[in-house]
């Protein structure tokens, strides 16, 4: 089911508006998540197209060939994750699941065939029986997915289905998550918070800031090549080299650094991965911390710019605090956006 | 159908409001209306609740008397008994709290039965106010030990104890400068509640009163029996007056301890 | 002093006042109930005699209806005003909330001027209906005070209620009906069962109401009044209140169990 989206907006009350008018395009069986800090209009967008949010006058929506703009809830036939998985606790597991199905007035034995059939799907079947309140934050998270997904929805909705669990428990979920999802074959909104999250589980990502979609790729474009600061900083971490354009390359307080022949004039990035420790580099700088975190080092460096900077380094042993170091960035690691 | 979901539950509401509302409208009216049966066009005066003022000023004094001193015993039992509780929770203090409770459960013709079997002989204890106090302090006080204890168990009351402990403080001293400011907005919610609950009693002070003590509910109770509507309807704007501000006093500040609770 | 004996030393006046007033008198209420001819066959008696019987019948009855009446109409309402946010709702809220500081007198005398002699009912239908005196003037006395009682308690319930609970079941496409059966309803149920049980219990107990309409028919908190006023029947009058206190306590301490704890007071 391809979703359209045309000048959607949100504007709640008499306050500010909490989605901009919005365009997109999501096509069949893609997994699309939208990312951004709380309060960029991720959520009002999903609720939008949920259909548990009246948009602003002007916009469409359209599931495939049908406008669903004015159509409640009820009646979108889409299947929705909430973010406390809004579990029924008067139900029992298999009751919870089977619910959408009931809804629609399907006969009994269908109903217990497709129901088994989520359950083994999920692999939810020795839990089947049990009540809610008897489950783990991680069961309950599969059972969300499994009721959602259960009456065959043309679209699944997920708000930050990983962010009610435990870190350790979100890492090992988040990849049997995304396989779930790619298992359904149905159209996937997934909205986080987290771009990790994002990055791991979707085909394309929607950058989200200030109820504006800022761009919108595959996890590599963004990764690669973000054209603002804002998704440079969001995705990835990247820090600014501020400095002045002059012959010879960027000029920053801790040396020149030369930039690459088809950079632009705009803002120059770097991640601190691709800051390296290099005897014989161009920039120089100083070691304001020193945090060892198993796998590598995480330095804090002054002098370079005038705003902190930090770079991983691998190694055995790290420069001491206090210590100057002089470092480079290859060439194709630098960031170099549009003005 | 679809009119019947959409409004029958506002007109359920509104219904239940002027169930409530009219009687009350018609007693505050009935207070100042010259005469009840010929209506409004009679006049307004403030005559009847003067005449109320004269047959029963006794029983209103005594009933504001009552309730501050109820306030007085049950923060001196209430507040020490809540900490306590709060610090021990186990089966012993559920006990206990349980067993004061049952003031709540049982009817209070019950108890004041109960107090009057036992208490009725001593004519000298029987005969004075502190009869009906206690009464009123048996009554109300699981609501003051209650209001004190949900605040105790909201703040992390051992943390700041040990705390205090930590840098020296004995007990009592943690008592007076920890526990008490600390637990002000629940021990603020179980006094307005007290003196709400105390000066409107009417079950137990009905069997406990004697005729030279009597409370404003009690003097109610007789001027239904035997005034006129409208000195009947003055008494029950009086009691209004005074009991509506405090009913409101005491939501706002249950809304308010429960605020900080959350 | 340590903190052990302070806490013990915050505890004793509370032990001091609820053994003199509570313990002690309850004791002596339970060995009165015994003290007259009969002995402790007396609650026999109670059982046996239909006058105690048809009053035991009728309370319950009451408050039964009363409890079943201002559930629907409270729990309506409640949920109307929890989930509904519109100009005049705190008004509402406060006219509803009105009567919890009304003692059982006074509610006597609003239903009184609704439909006693010189009732509102009796003055504008043209019927004379009075009703205030009868069976259902008491009802009404005793929906009176429940409907706030009530009210409170689901309500702040229903606020609790996660409002994605109710957007996941439409989500599923169920139509507003099924939402308030399969979803709503199940999270009241166990500030329902609170309230009702409190209603229930504050019911069966009342006695300012039933005495200021002095009511044609007996209600056992009225026939232990009168048997100990009265007739000075005190083994009696003991007993029985002993058997409506154990009525409501129990009642109370079924719907705690049941609603897990929520059930707090009888008022």
């Amino acid at each position: 089911m391809t979703l359209t989206l045309t000048c959607v907006a949100k504007t709640y009350g008499s306050g500010p508006r909490a989605l901009h008018p919005t365009d997109l395009r999501i096509e069949t069986g893609e997994i699309l998540s939208l990312l951004g800090p709380s309060g960029c209009g991720k959520t009002t967008l999903l609720r939008l197209i949920a259909g548990l949010e009246e948009a602003d006058p002007g916009a469409e929506i359209r599931f495939g060939d049908e406008d669903v703009t004015h159509l409640p809830v009820e009646r979108r036939h889409i299947g929705m994750v909430f973010q406390s998985y809004a579990l029924f606790p008067n139900m029992s597991v298999r009751d919870n699941i089977g619910y959408g199905l009931r809804m629609q007035r399907l006969p009994r034995a269908e109903i217990r065939s497709r129901v088994e059939e989520v359950i083994a799907l999920c692999r939810l079947e020795p839990y089947a029986d049990r009540a809610i309140t008897a489950l783990s934050g991680g069961q309950r998270q599969r059972v969300a997915l499994a009721r959602a997904f259960a009456p065959r929805p043309r679209i699944m909705l997920l708000d930050e289905p990983l962010s009610a669990l435990d870190a350790a428990l979100r890492l090992a979920l988040r990849d049997e998550l995304a396989a779930l999802l790619r298992s359904f074959g149905t159209t996937v909104i997934f909205v986080t918070h987290d771009q990790d999250e994002a990055l791991a589980i979707s085909d394309r990502v929607a950058v989200m800031e200030a109820g504006q979609i800022r761009q919108i790729g595959t996890p590599e474009e963004l990764y690669r090549a973000p054209r603002s600061p804002f998704v440079a900083e969001f995705v990835g971490h990247a820090m600014p080299l501020a400095g002045a354009r002059r012959v010879g390359g960027l000029h920053l307080a801790g040396g020149i650094l030369p930039l690459p022949a088809e950079a632009g004039p705009g803002p120059v990035y770097v991640r601190a991965e691709d800051l390296r420790l290099d005897p014989h580099g161009p920039l120089r700088a100083c070691v304001d911390s020193v945090t060892f975190l198993g796998t590598h080092y995480r330095l804090g460096l002054s002098a370079l710019t005038d705003q902190r900077l930090y770079a991983l380094h691998h190694g055995q042993s790290a420069p001491r605090v206090g210590e100057a170091v002089t470092l480079s960035i290859a060439p194709e690691a630098l960031i170099c956006l549009p003005l | 159908m679809k009119l019947l979901t959409r409004y029958m539950p506002l007109a359920v509401t509104l219904l239940a409001c002027a169930f409530l509302l009219v009687p009350t409208l018609q007693s505050v009216l009935a207070g100042i209306t010259a005469n009840y049966f010929r209506g409004l066009s009679s006049g307004l005066t403030l005559k009847w609740v003067g005449e109320v003022w004269g047959l029963y000023a006794d029983s209103i004094l005594l009933s504001i008397w009552l309730a501050l001193a109820c306030l007085a015993v049950t923060l001196l039992i209430g507040v020490p008994a809540a900490y306590a509780l709060a610090r021990a929770p186990g089966r012993l203090s559920r006990v206990l709290e349980e067993f004061i409770s049952l003031p709540l459960a049982i009817p209070g013709l019950a108890l004041a039965l109960a107090l009057l079997q036992l208490y009725g002989a001593q004519q000298g204890f029987r005969a004075h106010w502190s009869f009906i106090l206690v009464g009123h302090v048996l009554y109300t006080l699981p609501f003051m030990v209650r209001a004190v204890q949900a605040v105790l168990a909201a703040i992390d009351l051992k943390t700041l104890e040990e705390g205090a402990a930590s840098l020296g403080a004995p007990p009592w001293r943690r008592f007076v400068d920890i526990v008490v400011p600390n637990a002000l907005p629940g021990i603020l919610a179980g006094s307005l509640t007290v003196v709400t609950l105390s000066i409107g009693e009417f079950n137990l002070t009905w069997m406990l009163h004697t005729p030279l003590l009597k409370t404003l509910p009690v003097g109610l109770a007789d001027s239904y029996a035997s005034m006129r509507l409208e000195i009947a309807s003055a008494y029950t704007l009086v009691f209004f007056v005074m009991i509506v501000p405090l009913l409101m006093a005491m939501q706002w500040a249950t809304a308010r301890a429960q605020r900080i609770l959350s | 002093m340590t903190a052990r004996h302070f806490g013990t030393l915050c505890l004793l006046p509370l032990l001091i006042f609820s053994l003199a007033f509570l313990a002690l008198p309850l004791v002596r209420l339970v060995l009165s109930s015994a003290a007259g001819e009969a002995g402790w066959g007396i609650y026999l008696q109670m059982l046996q005699k239909p006058r105690y019987l048809s009053a035991l019948a009728q309370t319950l009855a009451v408050s039964a209806a009363v409890t079943v009446v201002a559930l629907a109409v409270s729990t309506t309402a409640g949920l109307y005003l929890a989930r509904n946010r519109f100009r005049g709702r705190a008004i509402l809220l406060s006219i509803l909330t009105l009567p919890l500081a009304f003692p059982g007198v006074v509610v006597g005398f609003m239903i009184i001027l609704l439909g006693g002699r010189q009732g509102l009912v009796n003055q504008i239908t043209p019927g004379h209906l009075v009703f205030a005196y009868s069976t259902f003037g008491l009802f009404l006395g005793y929906l009176y005070f429940s409907i706030p009682r009530v009210l409170l308690t689901v309500m702040a319930a229903a606020e609790k209620i996660d409002p994605a609970l109710e957007e996941a079941a439409r989500s599923l496409g169920a139509p507003p009906s099924r939402v308030l059966w399969d979803v709503l309803l199940p999270a009241l149920r166990p500030a329902m069962v609170a309230a009702g049980a409190i209603a229930f219990a504050t019911a069966m107990g009342a006695f300012g109401t039933a005495f200021t309409l002095a009511t044609d028919i007996d209600v056992l908190p009225m026939v232990i009044y009168t048997e100990f006023t009265l007739s000075a029947n005190f083994a009696m009058a003991s007993a029985l209140s002993i058997a409506l206190g154990l009525v409501t306590w129990s009642v109370l301490l079924i719907a705690r169990s049941l609603s897990g704890g929520a059930v707090a007071s009888g008022g």
